[in-house]
């Protein structure tokens, strides 16, 4: 039986017939897909952890226990996994260890685009590259039998374009793997000082067994043709090269660390013209130059910025375009905005009307730096925000500290906002922390979190209150407000910068998107009441226009959450009932 | 045979992924290899959004670059004239009349361009629907995508059977007498 799917869903269709019985992640795009495809399975456990790193050690520990085990991440989130790994990297497995890491080559959501495959040579790790949906499930049973053949985690790296891309898989029955029986043997498994001396041996003799592994592994493949013109590439980029050389010559790697020598060397010598095609760095072509091997073209035809097409690939090598015309008058852009209802809206026209500076983090409302709002001073990371009001306030000190904040959401607070207030409390900071509850993990699609009450699967569990943990961190003044009523919001936010002391408010309301929610009527606009002062345009909102000097509602994606009518001096909105 | 590229373009929230997911199946029953690719995410929140679909004997790019497209299905005015350079010579681009105002629009900052269609017009072969109304017309707004995947169904060599197979194995059972309304006025319009 086939079946189209998301090479997401591949991925966790291949952990099922590898009978992986654990799956541990945060959710990341283009990543998250895998975990709650996972989560249907019967007879794999899967759970959201708190973060990567967290996810990773329980990956690990299953592993210990004798399960095949897996966590899946965005490239971002190997970064807060990589510590644990690293070591995973010494201790070996028990039950194999497969981890996913997805890349955002374009960043379509992402705040950079760095290349995991520079992880997988520093951890010392094995990783796979698949190219689509179908090698997405035969990569994960390949990445389980190299896990367990070498004693080692395997990686497996996808990309957006694999991740989010469908073909036709075919379905196979699952194998049930018996648990590996767990034996104490702490000179393998205690990373301290004198086992990890021994365990660096094994792991450099591990990698010459992998690197003998990669001259003869079906995962590298040559497809000879027309010999004056060859290519060296992998995942989505021998995608594009069949597409734009359906002639040419070309080694698929799939298994991108440790790469062959040998192969590439008889290859070389075998084309013509030898042309690497691979997205973001140049790491297969360092390799061939590191070897020696010749490369007539690389990083200097393609670049290493986002990501790479059929076209693009044409336009380098020096290939005709197919024609096409382009439209001649300048389009207006269209970033992705808050939804209509959404509860940030209320907090960021608020955080805008003061002027303060905002120390932003990672969720949907990074779009409070997007215009009208341009409310946000800086995002880098998850859960920074609270570390970096820490130390802005530091070095500016009372006057700075009465005008800025952190903003980070309600996930967020919980992956890596916890530790930075515990750091407020313990070095006397008085910066202050707004704390976006709204509910669920949003920008990922609705994923459920430790203070939402509910498992992966919505299952009733303790929901974590974030002003309980703020007050058990030392944190004295906690409060709550609703960021609908915006009179209220700016109440309580100017009166806790004012205080010289760290303090915490949670902007509590759910997402507008959450299915319990329920849209109110429409509003609409009295054009003989308004008077066109645009202050209800300051929102930002997607449903209200601005034409012939009169405000109007786009009454199809108007939820009437009315926060437009805050803003209107003249009661120029009307609410009719039915929609 | 040849591989075809589709491409559907819209604004985050339009219902874009229901359309393209509907024509995989068609494409999928008719026995070709099809590879569809869209992206998740930041995209969605009220942004531009394409899905590229494509199909043959053998299917090799998940993506459509400029110039390739043989058809665009395009959910909004402005996104037609965003996506009309991904259009192939000789293609057909099939575009909904509706305007959805983009932020830089809202904020004063640029301006709605005047005359997209006929403009469109004229460089290509484009037939421009008023989906919204018809959409309506069948009894819910959100069937906007299936009245446009009607429009598409016209062009296209599959019979009419396929695709009310692929509406009934993709829609709720609870609107598949609402979005077959909706088919078969895009299908007539």
């Amino acid at each position: 039986m086939k079946k189209l799917m998301l090479g997401n869903q591949a991925v966790a269709r291949g952990l099922y017939e590898a009978g992986c019985r654990f799956v541990s992640s945060y959710p990341g795009t283009p990543s998250t897909e895998i975990t709650e495809q996972a989560a249907l399975y019967d007879e794999i456990y899967a759970e959201w952890a708190p973060n990567e790193k967290v996810a990773a050690e329980s990956a690990v520990g299953a592993s210990l226990a004798g399960a095949r085990s897996f966590c899946a991440m965005k490239h971002v989130g190997f970064n807060v996994a990589a510590d644990p790994l690293f070591t995973a990297s010494y201790t070996g497995v028990n039950g194999g260890l497969v981890v996913c890491v997805a890349d955002d080559p374009g960043m379509h959501s992402s705040q950079n685009e760095q290349d995991s495959r520079h992880y997988a040579i520093a951890a010392k790790l094995p990783m796979l590259e698949p190219s689509d949906s179908r090698e997405c499930r035969d990569f994960v049973k390949a990445a389980y039998e190299i896990s367990e053949t070498f004693d080692t985690p395997a990686v497996l790296r996808t990309c957006t374009r694999v991740a989010h891309s469908q073909c036709q898989v075919e379905l196979f029955d699952r194998e049930e793997h018996a648990l590996k029986t767990y034996e104490r043997n702490p000179q393998k498994y205690v990373a301290a000082p004198a086992n990890a001396v021994k365990r660096h041996i094994e792991v450099e003799k591990r990698m010459d067994a992998l690197r003998a592994f990669a001259e003869t592994t079906p995962l590298n493949r040559v497809e000879m043709g027309d010999t004056t013109l060859g290519f060296v590439t992998s995942g989505t980029c021998y995608l594009y090269v069949k597409e734009a050389f359906p002639e040419a010559s070309v080694v698929k790697l799939g298994l991108v660390n440790p790469l062959p020598v040998q192969l590439l060397k008889d290859f070389a010598e075998k084309v013509d013209r030898l042309i690497v095609v691979e997205e973001l760095d140049g790491v297969i072509e360092n390799h061939l130059r590191a070897n020696g091997i010749r490369v007539d073209g690389g990083k200097d035809l393609f670049g290493c910025l986002g990501e790479l097409s059929q076209n693009k690939l044409r336009r380098a090598m020096g290939e005709a375009l197919p024609a096409f015309d382009a439209y001649d008058e300048a389009v207006p852009g269209r970033p992705p905005v808050m939804c209509p209802g959404c509860p940030h809206r209320g907090l960021f026209t608020v955080l805008s009307k003061l002027k303060l500076t905002v120390l932003g983090d990672i969720g949907c409302y990074t779009l409070g730096s997007g215009a009208p709002l341009n409310a946000v001073d800086s995002v880098l990371c998850m859960g920074a925000s609270i570390g970096m009001a820490h130390g802005y306030t530091k070095v500016l000190g009372q006057e700075a500290a009465r005008r800025s904040v952190a903003v980070i959401g309600d996930s967020t607070f919980m992956h890596s906002g916890i530790t930075g207030v515990v750091n407020l409390a313990y070095n006397k900071s008085i910066a202050t922390v707004l704390v976006l509850d709204n509910s669920i993990t949003g920008m990922t699609g609705h994923q459920q979190n430790p203070t939402t009450g509910l498992t992966l699967q919505n299952e009733p569990t303790y929901p974590i209150k974030v002003e309980d943990i703020c007050r058990a961190a030392g944190i004295e003044r906690v409060r709550v407000v609703d960021p609908q009523d915006m009179a209220a919001t700016e109440a309580a936010i100017k009166e806790e910068i004012a205080a010289d002391a760290p303090s915490v408010i949670i902007v509590r309301r759910p997402c507008a998107l959450l299915k319990y929610v329920k849209a109110k009527p429409a509003l609409s606009i009295d054009p003989e009441k308004c008077k066109g002062c645009k202050s209800c345009m300051k929102i930002g909102c997607p449903a209200i226009r601005f034409s012939d000097k009169k405000a109007s509602i786009d009454a199809t994606i108007c939820v009437g959450c009315g926060l437009c009518e805050q803003m209107c001096k003249f009661g120029a909105f009307e609410r009719k009932e039915g929609k | 045979m040849k591989t075809t590229s589709i491409m559907i373009v819209g604004v985050g929230g339009q219902g874009t992924l229901l359309a393209s997911k509907l024509l995989g199946n068609v494409l999928i029953g008719a026995g070709y290899d099809v590879k569809l690719s869209e992206v998740h995410g930041m995209s969605q929140r009220g942004g531009s959004v394409v899905t590229y679909v494509r199909y043959g004997d053998k299917v090799y790019s998940p993506i459509v670059d400029q110039g390739e497209a043989d058809y665009i299905l395009s959910f909004e005015i402005l996104e037609s004239a965003r996506w009309i350079s991904y259009l192939k010579k000789g293609g057909k681009l099939i575009t909904n009349t509706q305007k959805t105002w983009p932020m830089p629009v809202i904020t004063g900052a640029m301006a709605y361009p005047e005359g997209i269609v006929e403009k469109l017009s004229a460089m290509a072969d484009v037939q421009a629907v008023d989906a919204l109304a018809l959409a309506e017309q069948a009894g819910s707004p959100k069937a906007v995508n299936v009245v446009l995947i009607g429009v598409l169904s016209r062009h296209m060599d599959f019979p009419e059977e396929a695709w009310i197979k692929a509406i009934e194995e993709t829609v709720p059972p609870k609107f598949l007498e609402m979005n077959k309304k909706a088919f078969q006025l895009g299908r007539n319009a």
